[in-house]
């Protein structure tokens, strides 16, 4: 997170023709755009190898993996559309990744979301369709916001791991919703599915016109700029950073650290929430075990990659979105199994953990040479 | 978009850029022949479900004039309808098979919708005449499968308690249930099934902790109804137990142990639909059928199977071929003691009230919920 300034002394003297003041102001920035670029890069390669020594050719992998991902107005909406439940869920992790806290238990979050939102639909039938869809919203967002705030809770009052009781908490969400969809809120007509009743065709949210796209990634990129003026612009958030970097200092200087944990907390469960209301809203229409398959999951990968930086989360989103996008067309073209594209995704974090040890080490963004 | 670009970027690359060119959109390419996409929610050599449908898919492969494109893995939820999606706009796919269950509805309905012209084919989802005229749902009774497996397993159990781990309990996993215990007593009178749910429909690990403990408990012959059967073939072949299998043939799994199983039978009902298709017909848009329509079969019996067992067994298919034989014909109790299906009622196999089962027969020892 902290790189080095370079000596201004030291750039002065021995490197005055390389405009040191270029790259004194933005080396660090020019390495958070080049050293993950690298990385990325890296992976691609390794990948590319990996799949040749199965007799494949690495160029015709490159041309599939971006004509499937971004090579027609098709494959960006279906990009699009894989990467929209990921910037949520990722800000799940990445919110309180701020305060120093590790928490994987986004999917759990998500699917409490949806059983909320789903709820607040069926007990709000009679009402006109906007009601509802700021209904599921609220009971969504709080839904999944009191999840995390529970681990945050757990954490701050117990001192019981976050990183553990969020994932556990998962668990219980997946029961919790299984029980009550095979049980007290089953859709008597969903037979061989068991499912709750449908929130109705009018209620559906949609896409965002023109595209089919659904309005998840309009509500992923608003939520990633607010969290990112969150963290950065304000004073709640330089508190927040300051209890992450030094949790003992942060007590000293006054800071209400026990209220920072359960409010960031909440706010990282209500984004997992709200994809999980818009998994209900946009795509599903009801409440299933369809919902549960790894977004949560995938969003821890998506902040870490982001370095937890909330709008790093949109590249990144997309960039999985694709990945997964062309996924597809990897089996049916080139004959790769499924499990290539979570070779590629393993591939990837590894190189992009192992590229954090660059930053500030290399030489010519310091204006040395 | 911009897709003359990257088309021209692309020859550049030179090699495979000729062949590439005409997979990039240039669709006339394949206009000569049909392409059919298949789509597994679990990998394609299960030794199961997906596997049954791979089977199917690799039947078509056969015929001339046809392209077969395959994914596996893909979740239920918006994600099969990009796959749907990418193999229409990418692969240039006419005729679609989306085999999971949970594909039916919303989403293989969506895109019936959506692209009329094409035709979506699903496996065991209820089409009814609200839905798309292009859209089609077949499945067959392979309860009658199972009720032949219930026969040898009757004559082969020493113990007279035979196993059956399932996944959920829903009408069409008791309606096997139900079926394989009927057989059962048709050989055995005294036999009882010990039913243990599992609670999905892809739990290895549950699965074979459902194997030992029946063992455990006295069983001697097991059968199933989850995804891949592989689990429970295996560990109960390594203890020594007789198996049935189910969806496709798992006796290279278990050459010993093996006695009979249920198995589909798409590698007959894809190339008549095929035919059907080319011929200028129709698919009718509710298909079912069982034996003798070809949709199930029966696997060839192992060598435990004694003389007795296959000559009754073989006697009852004689039946069900001849479309002469009801398995649910009342009077039948369920396992608490209530009378299900009263005297003189025969619920024939399309008798739509078998689609609602709800209840274990008497003789099953477990309960449904």
């Amino acid at each position: 997170m902290t790189s080095e300034t370079a000596d201004p002394l030291d750039t002065a003297v021995i490197a005055p023709a390389a405009d040191p003041g270029f790259l004194q102001r933005y080396g660090a920035s020019i390495e958070y755009i080049l050293i993950p670029g690298a990385a990325l890069a890296a992976a691609l390669i390794t990948f590319g190898g990996f799949v040749a020594l199965f007799g494949k050719s690495p160029l015709d992998l490159y041309w599939y993996m971006y004509y499937g991902a971004f090579g027609t107005w098709f494959s960006w909406q279906n990009t699009l559309t894989r990467a929209a439940p990921l910037i949520l869920t990722a800000l799940c992790t990445a919110l309180p990744a701020q305060l120093g806290m590790v928490i994987i238990g986004g999917e759990g979050a998500l699917l409490i979301g949806a059983l909320a939102a789903t709820s607040a639909a069926l007990a709000l039938q009679s009402m006109p369709p906007l009601v509802v869809q700021l209904a599921m919203v609220v009971a969504g967002m709080a839904g999944g916001g009191l999840s995390i705030m529970l681990a945050g809770g757990l954490r701050h009052y117990r001192g019981v791991n976050e990183t553990i009781s969020s994932l556990l908490l998962v668990y219980i969400a997946l029961a919790i919703l299984n029980h009550l969809v095979e049980g007290a809120m089953r859709d008597p007509a969903s037979l061989n599915k068991p499912s709750t009743r449908e929130i109705g065709a009018a209620n559906m949210i949609g896409s965002i016109p023109g595209t089919d796209v659904h309005w998840g990634l309009v509500f992923g990129l608003v939520a990633a700029l607010a969290a990112y003026v969150l963290i950065y612009h304000t004073t709640f958030g330089f508190a927040a950073r300051v209890a992450g970097g030094n949790i003992r200092a942060a007590k000293i200087v006054g800071l209400s650290v026990g209220q920072l944990i359960l409010t960031i907390c909440f706010l990282a469960g209500s984004c997992a929430g709200l994809a999980g209301m818009v998994e209900v809203a946009a795509v599903q229409g009801r409440t299933n075990a369809n919902l549960a398959v790894g977004y949560g999951f995938t969003g821890i990968l998506v902040a870490f990659l982001a370095r937890q930086n909330p709008l790093a989360i949109i590249p990144v989103a997309i960039l999985l979105g694709g990945i997964g996008a062309s996924g597809g067309l990897l089996q049916r073209r080139l004959g790769l199994p499924d499990a290539s594209v979570l070779v590629l995704q393993g591939i990837i974090f590894v190189f992009v953990l192992a590229s954090d040890a660059l930053y500030g080490r290399i030489g010519f963004l310091k204006g040395k040479s | 978009m911009d897709f003359g670009g990257i088309s021209r970027r692309h020859l550049l690359q030179g090699g495979a850029a000729l062949g590439l060119s005409a997979a990039a959109g240039l669709k006339p390419a394949f206009a000569a022949e049909t392409t059919i996409g298949f789509i597994y929610v679990g990998s394609r050599d299960d030794y199961g479900y997906n596997q049954a449908h791979a089977q199917g898919a690799a039947a078509l492969k056969k015929l001339p004039g046809l392209k077969v494109i395959e994914e596996e893995k893909v979740p239920e939820t918006d994600a099969v309808e990009k796959t749907i999606e990418s193999m229409i706009n990418l692969d240039g796919a006419t005729l679609l098979f989306p085999t999971s269950f949970g594909y039916y509805n919303p989403h293989m309905i969506k895109m019936a919708n959506k692209y009329p012209k094409l035709h979506f084919e699903h496996c065991g989802g209820l089409w009814t005449d609200k839905d798309p005229k292009n859209a089609g749902s077949y499945f067959g009774y392979i309860d009658e499968a199972q009720y032949i497996s219930g026969i040898v397993a009757g004559y082969t159990t020493k113990s007279g308690k035979l196993g059956f781990v399932a996944a959920k309990p829903i009408p069409q996993v008791l309606r096997n249930i139900n079926a394989f215990t009927l057989g059962a007593r048709l050989a055995n009178p005294k036999a009882t099934t010990q039913v243990i749910f599992t609670g999905d429909w892809s739990m290895p690990v549950k699965e074979a902790e459902a194997t030992n403990s029946l063992i455990d408990q006295g069983v001697d012959v097991l059968t199933c109804h989850v995804d891949g059967p592989k689990t429970m073939v295996e560990n109960a072949a390594r203890r020594g137990a007789f198996v049935c299998g189910y969806h496709v043939n798992q006796s290279p799994l278990a050459p010993k142990a093996y006695l009979t199983g249920a198995e589909w039978n798409w590698e007959a009902l894809y190339p008549k639909f095929v035919k059907m298709l080319a011929a200028g017909e129709s698919i009718p848009n509710f298909y079912r059928g069982g034996l003798k329509e070809e949709i199930v079969k029966v696997s060839p019996y192992g060598e435990a199977v004694s003389d007795e067992a296959k000559k009754h067994a073989d006697e009852i298919k004689a039946k069900f071929m001849a479309d002469g034989y009801t398995i649910f014909k009342g009077p039948i109790k369920d396992n608490k003691g209530n009378t299900v299906i009263a005297a003189g009622t025969d619920r024939g196999q399309k008798d739509p009230e078998l689609e609602k089962m709800d209840y274990l027969v008497e003789g099953v020892l477990g309960a449904t919920s």
